[in-house]
């Protein structure tokens, strides 16, 4: 075993260990910070995948963003009291045969499969590469993407501060 | 690259179970974020080891972008339904209008 597949199951391990947190822990402050180390396991994963950009934004904008925005959603949302602020499970055996069916059945075809395979590329850095497929080849989803983050963005402004009506 | 699959069918498996069996809507964006991550290690996956283009890595940058919008809509609605039924327990959730 290399190093390469042990640095690789060290990072599995933190983002499965840390998915099976956020999934089965009972406290949803927990389960918040659990997300917090699955995004860096992840972003661990595409380090070694070789795409640093990719590494880079994803501790930027899911990690420094949409973590942060997710535990504001849990302290907004939770009762005052602050003893209600566990969360149950519903259904948890049917959930759980058909979460199991489709992982059995993704890791089958995943183990089956023969993938076509190039070969592994050189390693080299991808951020000026990406900076230009960005601004030739995908110009127009690129461009629709900053349309939809501007949407997204006053939608939920106005969405947020709604006034009430009676 | 098979491993990587896997660890994404994992992850896949668990934002699946987190949003079939969690009452609290915070909790089922979350399951949602694992399954995008999920999509996303496929994608650099076979960008590295398939393609040995970078049209993946692009197409995970847009997932990404897509999931920020998405984050700050979802939790714009939870906090209304918050104010409006008091709760965000997805299952008591259950009228458009009042």
């Amino acid at each position: 075993m290399d190093l390469f597949s042990v640095i690789f199951y060290v990072f599995a391990v933190i983002t499965l260990g840390a998915a099976g947190i956020v999934v089965f822990s009972r406290n949803i402050v927990h389960s918040a910070f659990a997300l917090l180390f699955a995004f860096f396991g992840v972003a661990g994963i595409y380090v070694l995948l070789m795409a640093d950009f990719l590494a880079v934004a994803q501790l930027m904008i899911y990690v420094g963003g949409i973590l942060v925005l997710l535990i504001f959603g849990v302290m907004l949302t939770q009762r005052q009291i602050a003893v209600d602020i566990k969360t149950g499970s519903v259904q948890v055996i049917p959930a759980l045969i058909i979460v199991s069916a489709l992982a059995g059945t993704l890791i089958g075809m995943f183990w089956v499969t023969t993938w076509r395979s190039s070969g592994i590329q050189p390693v080299e850095p991808t951020a000026s590469k990406i900076g230009e497929m960005l601004l030739t080849t995908y110009l127009l989803p690129f461009e629709v993407a900053s349309v939809v983050l501007l949407v997204a963005l006053i939608g939920a402004a106005m969405i947020a501060r709604r006034e009430k009506q009676t | 690259m098979n491993h990587f699959l896997i660890l994404s069918a994992l992850l896949f498996s668990l934002g699946v179970y987190a949003i079939l069996s969690r009452r609290n809507a915070i909790m089922v964006l979350m399951g949602i974020e694992l399954i995008l991550n999920a999509a996303n290690i496929n994608f650099i996956a076979f960008s590295r080891y398939s393609t040995g283009t970078l049209d993946g890595q692009i197409v995970a940058i847009f997932v990404i972008i897509l999931a920020a919008a998405e984050v700050a809509i979802a939790l714009a609605i939870v906090l209304n339904i918050y104010q409006t039924f008091n709760t965000v327990n997805v299952d008591e959730i259950n009228q458009l209008k009042d």
